[in-house]
């Protein structure tokens, strides 16, 4: 019987009206290098949250068990302090700060007088650059640095700990495949020394290769836990049980009819907007015609807002460099009132950051877009806006007590239907929605879906953008996927299975141009 | 549905904006019994007027500022460099009246453009941009007065601010001119009362029920003659006030009914919401501040014009108040909320407090710590309501 360094028994986490994890089971042998794999939102960042304390204790059920003993940790540091790091998506180095300033970041080595020793500092970050094979002056500030190196530096900061339990999160989702290559080295290195690894990735081929266990996590649910061997069929296992959930009748029925191409994308490909070199959409052609509902699936990080971002008037990247055609004809969106002008409207994932004035009106915000439509040299006509809030929420079935209410007192699925009045309103032809029902209950879904079908009924092509593959299978005519900024398949929705998609998405194309110019 | 609203919703739906009408009375009220009755004799009701104008027509622009989410420090700054250009021409030079009023304008809009390009285009925030225009048309003052005050301004300029209109309809002891427009302004606005109302329920709107908007209408008509009667009762009807309320009227229309108001409302309210929504944020943010450059233009012509010269100190601190006036009005910190009439009853509500302390011989330093404390408690009412709506 190998030794567990760490169980969670039994955990549940219950926020307002939703349960992100059930009962969920995880054990860790000391040593391994354990593969966490699950959609977006099955609850895996969840737990590693509740693991590091960011949810403290007694705000889940369950018990954590490390070294075998019950563990009550109540914020980061009580979970570091017993050594489990852990290291997000996001990296949490301060920009402006140096290599040695960021490694001893809340952990300082000071001198006798309580003053910080910077030789005794600088000494010991070369020593933990050394180890994670980093060649970096520590007084370089991190920004200097490429993501690749500054992953390294979070592991030598974690080092700095005297880590026993290392939780990485996506750790190479960002990274090009040199630099990925040289992170698994590393932890394997770090095995060796007997330092313990969670690691959450979808890169099924990453986990192939460096996992000794992995535990699949599905609607908050443990599904199982499996011996990661070296043999064809093990990723098929892991996407199984990722997806395995019944397709039920979810979605409204819609005839679908087809007509001609209305909407073309060619060679997009569309930079970072600050890490030069790093290429987010990568060479991206796809099209959408009239009364169709287009898929784009991907996972988090895979460009897919990034893409619909930057097509809208390019609002987000740089160096964008590729043609968008309407009806045939190509046209320009430099800008977000040019690409409205032009039919493309974009109803972005985090409407309340991106989509709303969530101080202002319902009758406000639906006309925001179209202003334009409304008014005459100038002057907007108030009296046909209230008209036309007031239509929108009649057709659309915006819960309100009326027009005049602030948006931020709605529900969020009538929030959404607000933002989609926005776009219906400014004549768009061609609609992006970036995960139109995140967030909102089933019922509100339900309704979304009914007036995704009404617009393509009505000749409008519409581009849904999502991680919930079975959103993707019960909505769309055909679906992208799109993984590391590449479209990497096309599928009629009549030959596309969640596995099958979800192998597209985490399919890694070896492609050159990845490679970083910096 | 037409529902009808009851004095208590009414209120309550409304705290933002109906406390500070409320606050206004009240510390008018407390006022003429501290003062024993003398802060609205008809001689102070018409210096209150003259006094403050120019803070009022500062707090008009200002508001559009903190709406679009910025603040302009340099304001006092911009007042004192159009008055010295203006005193330069008119009283070294010896040219006509209206070419230092235009000459100041001209100022005042290059001014604006040379901020809201550091502001829009450069992406400079505007607290930098702005206290770096403190300093540098303050020094621009000095240059161009020479370090000295100039004085006095022919008759003419005088006027603009100091000047009244009355005798036009001959009076009794009154001035009648003045009763009349304020009557004919007083039917303008039950017109316009009449009619959005009658629009509102023509859309199926909430109204106020039927007696109340009565008794309302009948409220401001009583208030607003009586202040017409104080005015007729003293010297008439000052140009000032003229000045002032063609702007009210005109920026209260420019921010509630135009494309360009509204856009100020969503930037301030989600710069990035906005920026998708194809509203031209940079060209928006130029126009907040090109707009303030011409306000604090005018704000520096009435002020140099009452007092009767260019001083190389004037217009100090004027930005604190006309800030104060925005933020007691009823402005959010965080942009997006505000209004026009809101911060012109601020900047009254300032208006009224020193004006009665003076009165009342109140030490100077007093003055500032009461006007200091009214600030701080204007903004936590502010973010007490947020916070309360947020929690809902």
């Amino acid at each position: 019987m190998p030794k567990h360094i760490l169980e969670m028994r039994k955990i549940t986490k219950t926020f307002p009206g939703v349960k992100a994890l059930s009962d969920v089971e995880l054990s860790v042998i000391d040593g391994e290098i354990h593969g966490i794999c699950g959609e977006n939102g099955a609850g895996k960042s969840t737990l590693m949250k509740v693991l590091s304390g960011v949810y403290p204790y007694g705000t889940y059920e369950g018990d954590i068990v490390f070294d075998d003993e019950v563990q009550q940790f109540h914020s980061i540091p009580d979970s570091e302090h017993k050594g489990i790091v852990i290291i997000h998506q996001e990296l949490a180095l301060i920009p402006y700060l140096s290599v040695a300033e960021n490694i001893f970041l809340g952990n300082e080595r000071r001198g006798k007088n309580g003053m910080i020793d910077w030789n005794q500092t600088n000494h010991d970050a070369m020593k933990l650059l050394d180890q994670v094979g980093l060649d970096e002056n520590p007084t370089t500030p991190v920004n200097q640095l490429g993501v690749g190196k500054q992953q390294l530096i979070e592991i030598a900061k974690a080092l700095s700990k005297d880590v026993r339990l290392l939780i990485l999160d996506e750790p190479t989702s960002a990274l090009n495949d040199d630099d990925s290559e040289h992170l698994l080295g590393l932890l394997r290195m770090l095995k060796e020394r007997g330092i313990t690894s969670i690691m959450i990735s979808h890169k099924l081929n990453e986990i192939q290769e460096i996992c000794d266990r992995t535990t699949i996590i599905r609607d908050g649910h443990t599904i199982e836990t499996i011996d990661v061997v070296n043999e064809a069929g093990i990723q098929d296992r892991i996407i199984r049980g990722m997806v395995g959930r019944d397709l039920t009748n979810r979605y409204p029925k819609r005839e679908h009819v087809v007509g001609e191409e209305l909407f073309r994308v060619e060679d997009w490909t569309v930079y970072h907007p600050t890490q030069p070199g790093r290429i987010v959409v990568d060479n991206a052609s796809f099209n959408v015609r009239k009364g169709e509902v287009v898929g784009i699936a991907g996972v988090m990080g895979a460009g897919r807002t990034e893409l619909a971002m930057s097509l809208f008037g390019r609002s987000y990247g740089r160096d964008i460099s590729g043609r968008m055609y309407m009806h045939g004809e190509e046209i320009h969106a430099r800008d977000v009132s040019e690409a409205i002008k032009n039919g493309l409207a974009y109803a972005t994932e985090d409407r309340k950051r991106y989509g709303l004035n969530l101080i202002d009106d319902v009758r406000r915000n639906i006309s925001s877009a179209a202003l334009f439509k409304l008014a005459k040299r100038g002057w907007v006509d108030g009296n046909r806006e209230i008209k036309v809030a007031e239509e929108y929420r009649g057709s659309m079935n915006i819960k309100t007590p009326s027009v005049m209410q602030t948006v931020g007192n709605l529900s969020g699925g009538n929030q959404q239907k607000v933002v989609l009045s926005k776009w219906i309103y400014s004549d768009a032809e061609v609609m992006i929605l970036d995960e139109p029902t995140r967030g909102i209950d089933v019922g509100a879904k339900y309704e979304i879906y009914t007036i995704v079908n009404r617009l393509v009924a009505a000749g409008k092509a519409v581009i849904i953008i999502s991680s919930e593959l079975p959103e993707l299978l019960g909505t769309c005519d055909r679906i992208y996927t799109l993984a590391f900024g590449v479209v990497t398949g096309e599928v009629p929705v009549a030959e596309a299975t969640q596995e099958g998609l979800m192998a597209l998405m985490t399919q890694e194309k070896a492609t050159k141009d990845k490679e970083v110019r910096a | 549905m037409t529902g009808t609203a009851n004095i208590r919703e009414l209120l309550t739906r409304n705290m933002r904006t109906s406390g500070i009408y409320i606050a206004f009375v009240a510390i008018v009220a407390l006022f003429f019994f501290l003062t024993g009755g003398t802060s609205l004799s008809p001689q102070n009701v018409t210096n209150l007027v003259l006094q403050y104008s120019y803070i009022l027509i500062l707090a008009i622009g200002m508001v559009m500022v903190i709406i679009a989410g910025h603040i302009d420090l340099s304001v006092g700054s911009v007042v004192a460099v159009t008055g010295a250009i203006s005193a330069v021409l008119v009283i070294k030079h010896d040219m006509p009246w209206w070419v230092g009023v235009l000459a100041a304008l001209g100022t005042g809009v290059l001014i604006g453009a040379w901020q809201g390009f550091w502001v829009a285009f450069v992406g400079i925030p505007a607290f930098i941009t702005t206290l770096a225009g403190m300093l540098l048309f303050r020094g621009l003052t000095l240059l161009v007065l020479g370090n000295i005050s100039l004085s006095p301004f022919p008759p003419q300029y005088q006027k603009i601010a100091s000047g009244f209109q009355n005798g036009l309809l001959g009076g009794n002891g009154y001035d009648v001119f003045t009763l009349v427009v304020f009557a004919v302004a007083v039917a303008a606005y039950f017109f316009s009362a009449w009619r959005t109302r009658s629009s509102r329920i023509a859309y199926e709107q909430p109204v106020e029920a039927f007696p109340l908007f009565i008794v309302k209408l009948v409220v401001v008509a009583a208030v607003v003659m009586w202040f017409a009667w104080q005015l007729a009762n003293a010297r008439g009807l000052p140009n000032v006030l003229i000045i002032l309320a063609i702007l009210v009227i005109a920026y209260s229309l420019v921010t509630q009914r135009t494309v360009f108001g509204r856009h100020v409302y969503a930037v301030g309210g989600n710069l990035a919401a906005a920026m998708l929504s194809g509203v031209k944020v940079r060209w928006v943010n130029f126009g907040v501040m090109l707009n303030m450059g011409i306000l604090a233009s005018v704000a520096g012509i009435v002020y140099s014009s009452r007092s009767n010269g260019a001083q190389p100190a004037a217009g100090n601190m004027f930005e604190l108040d006309a800030i104060a006036a925005c933020f007691i009005g009823g402005a959010a910190v965080t942009g997006g909320v505000g209004r026009v009439t809101g911060a012109i009853v601020g900047g009254l509500i300032m208006a009224v407090m020193s004006n009665g302390m003076q009165l009342m011989g109140v030490d100077q330093s007093v003055q500032s710590v009461v006007k200091g404390l009214v600030l701080l408690l204007a903004v936590a009412f502010d973010v007490y309501n947020k916070r309360r709506a947020g929690a809902r």
